[in-house]
């Protein structure tokens, strides 16, 4: 076993960049910022690929299973012998994976940044939170310890609080901000409750140990956790619960989605590194870090196979009608995370069951790539034509015909069509799920479907459709000085390589390397079985073609064809308004204010109480310290006459 | 030789202690009050010569304790005149009436 302490310093550099910039950043490095930014994090990323290629192809391996190495583990807070929050790096199959792709979206976000967020004023800021953002999510990664996983995760939360509230000055994005962290704080009350309660069932916070314990049945945390029960469901589907709502809430599954699409409020490049590639889905590198303890308890694998099924088919339905490109892309999002949690949902843990855990890892590695590339493809287009809305788009394929191609590249690979890479993870998870369990497998095709008509409707709606709008949108644009065309060659080199990378990432053989239990997986593409989500998706995209190529009026039929239906969908199926329902109506007259009141009559009654006791008291003595010195003798004269009256006298 | 008796001397210190304690509180100049309290001083000293003079004649602490009293007075003394001096410079007056910031 070699030595990866080097890894330590993968997370450390953007830790060090962001200090750098967040302290001086205004001052000296206003314009410099993103170079240093992106050189840091790039020494980062060839980190990663090091350890990737040591980890995989060297020695990671050993006798055909890849091993879990603890490369740092150090003792922070130790509560008691065995109970300790430890801070470490481990380094197995998902976190390397994890590690990739994290500092690859990140540093393509990075170089795009460099020409999109050109002439901010807070530029310097901006990379900072970037690479705070960064720091955080490496760390969550390399986390060997529940609790070194919930810090990180907050201070993911934080980071991306502060990057979606970036545009401060706008009241749209504070709300956004405001809510994205509420809503994943309340989620992350679930996980904390989860982590303490399995915390004090194994004995223990570290993660290796806590797997150990609660996978052999005759141990006697697995005994005692199975056999305490609450509320008729076992403490441990409690504990596992409790976590995957943490998760839930950072990975936007119903009902806790309903922050990530106001989240779009941020600069687009925020969106694709957080909201698209890497934090959403630290939801389900939760789940799969946690998965041989899930794999213990049918009712937890059930509850995470439902939500991840509910939400994917939700999500997809919402998409179809939003407007806002990021909006719908948002929702794809939420759809696509949802199928890699109904994946892992119908997984077993170890050899030819765990099929769904390896297409879940191998989804998330691929929807990294091609959905990055449709946010920083949506990010050229906005920055084109300074708007979100699909009704200003149209036409633009000639016009930018980079963004295009990449466009076209990332919507096919959504689409599931082969060879791009979003095929052969989907494969993977709708084998698994017809293997496992035949209803989620309809949801999960007729999603597949349904998330190829929604990705091609925004590709016809942007790139085709309506050419003169385009152009009248153009000649008649403001001044030419402001028309920057396709943007700079940092905004089109990411798209480059993102879509070489959406186009060749399926091909890695995904199974060798990243499975439940470390042993390669043998894995084939069934031609016969591929047929039906591919032929689906195809249906679904010429059908997206005739409504949307060119302006036409059957895509108003297909509305009042559905009518209320779609109405609901548009409105978001009044999820928002529910929340807003049973919190203004429900919470705060109920909860709230009477707990505002007891705040401020007996809580601050009682200090008022006693701060005006103490002044009253005061005022009616302060008197006595008049600054003559002839009557402070005259006390002291007294006092020493008491005392002699007290001690002849009294105490004789 | 008759010998005078010990009321006799405790009588003058009282007396002294008091008319240093009535002056202390009526003169409104610092200097007279400094000049009362070494009064007071003074009374405290006659105690202590006294009483180891009639009830201790072999010992000799009251002695030591009214010559240390001496001397933390001329100490005092000492301090209690720069204080004058300052407090004049600064308020063109050594009244204490006329210094009555220190108060709430």
């Amino acid at each position: 076993m070699s030595n990866y302490l080097y890894i330590l310093w993968i997370p450390l550099l953007p830790l060090a960049t962001f200090v750098v910039l967040g302290l001086f950043g205004r001052k000296y490095f206003a314009k410099t910022a993103g170079m240093i930014g992106t050189a840091s994090l790039l020494t980062s990323t060839l980190l990663s690929i090091v350890a990737a290629k040591q980890y995989f192809f060297v020695d990671g391996k050993v006798n055909g299973v890849y091993q879990k190495i603890i490369a740092l583990k150090y003792t922070w807070l130790q509560f008691s012998p065995n109970v300790s929050i430890d801070m470490g790096v481990i380094v197995d199959p998902i976190s390397v994976m994890m590690l990739i792709v994290v500092t690859s979206v990140s540093l393509m976000v990075h170089v795009f940044s460099l020409g999109y967020m050109k002439g901010e004023e807070r530029f310097a800021t901006y990379y900072a939170f970037l690479s705070l953002f960064t720091f955080s999510m490496l760390g969550l990664i390399l986390s060997v310890n529940i609790f070194q996983v919930y810090m990180f995760w907050e201070l993911v939360g934080v980071s991306s609080f502060l990057l979606i509230g970036y545009y401060f000055n706008k009241p749209s994005a504070v709300a956004a901000s405001k809510k994205a962290f509420i809503v994943t704080r309340f989620a992350d009350l679930g996980f904390l409750i989860g982590i303490l309660i399995i915390g004090f069932y194994g004995g223990t916070l570290d993660i290796g140990l806590l797997i150990e314990k609660f996978t052999s049945v005759q141990s006697p945390e697995f005994i005692s956790i199975t056999t305490a029960s609450f509320l008729g469901a076992s403490m441990l589907t409690w504990g596992l619960v409790l976590i995957f709502m943490g998760g839930a809430g950072k990975s936007a599954m119903f009902p806790l989605h309903i922050w990530l699409p106001d989240a779009m409020e941020g600069p687009t490049p925020v969106s694709a590194l957080i909201h698209a590639a890497t934090m959403v889905v630290a939801g389900v590198y939760l789940v799969a870090r946690l998965f041989p303890v899930f794999s213990m308890d049918e009712a937890a694998l059930t509850i995470v196979t439902y939500v991840g099924a509910f939400s994917a088919l939700l999500a997809a339905v919402i998409a179809c009608t939003q407007t806002d490109i990021k909006r719908v892309l948002a929702y794809s999002t939420m759809s696509q995370i949802g199928y890699m949690m109904f994946a892992l949902g119908v997984s077993k843990n170890g050899g030819e069951n765990g099929l769904g855990f390896m297409a879940s890892m191998f989804h998330l590695f691929t929807h990294a790539f091609f959905k990055s590339l449709l946010f920083l493809g949506a990010g050229s287009v906005i920055h084109m034509v300074h708007s979100n809305e699909m009704k200003d788009m149209g036409g633009l394929r000639k016009l930018m015909p980079i963004t295009h191609a990449a466009f076209l590249i990332a919507c096919l690979a959504i689409a599931g069509i082969p060879p791009f890479a979003g095929f052969f993870s989907k494969e993977e998870i709708l084998t698994a799920a017809f293997h496992e369990n035949k209803l989620i497998y309809g949801v999960a095709l007729f999603t597949a479907a349904l998330t190829s008509f929604y990705m091609f409707r925004l590709y016809f709606n942007i790139f085709w459709s309506k050419e003169a709008a385009a152009k009248a949108h153009h000649s008649a644009g403001h001044d030419e000085s402001h028309d920057h065309g396709e943007g700079t060659w940092t905004m089109k080199l990411p798209l480059l390589i993102l879509a070489a990378c959406a186009v060749g990432v399926g091909f890695i053989p995904f199974s060798q390397f990243i499975t439940s239990d470390g042993a390669a997986l043998e894995t084939h593409i069934d031609m016969a079985f591929s047929i039906a989500p591919v032929a689906l998706s195809i249906i679904a995209i010429l059908l997206a073609a005739s409504f949307y190529k060119s302006h036409n009026a059957k895509s108003d039929k297909a509305v009042a064809f559905f009518g209320g239906f779609y109405r609901a969908a548009y409105k978001k199926f009044y999820v928002d308004e529910l929340y807003l329902f049973i919190t203004k109506k429900i919470v705060f007259p109920l909860i709230g204010q009477p707990i505002a009141w007891a705040d401020r009559n007996i809580v601050d009654g009682f200090m008022l109480l006693l701060a005006n006791t103490t002044a009253k008291i005061s005022t009616a003595i302060k008197g006595l310290q008049s600054g003559k010195v002839q009557n402070y003798a005259l006390y002291f004269f007294g006092g020493v006459l008491a005392l002699s009256v007290l001690f002849i006298y009294i105490w004789k | 030789m008759n010998e005078i008796p010990l009321t006799h001397i405790l009588f003058v210190s009282t007396a002294l202690f008091f008319i240093g304690m009535y002056g202390l509180f009526t003169r409104r100049n610092i200097i007279t009050m400094l000049m009362s309290i070494e009064l007071m001083l003074n009374s405290v000293n006659i105690n202590f010569v006294a009483f180891n003079k009639y009830l201790f004649p072999d010992k000799l602490d009251g002695l030591f304790f009214s010559l240390f009293i001496i001397t933390i007075a001329a100490a005092e003394a000492a301090v209690a005149i720069a204080i004058i001096i300052n407090l004049y410079r600064s308020h063109q007056s050594i009244d204490v009436d006329d210094a009555t910031e220190m108060k709430f």
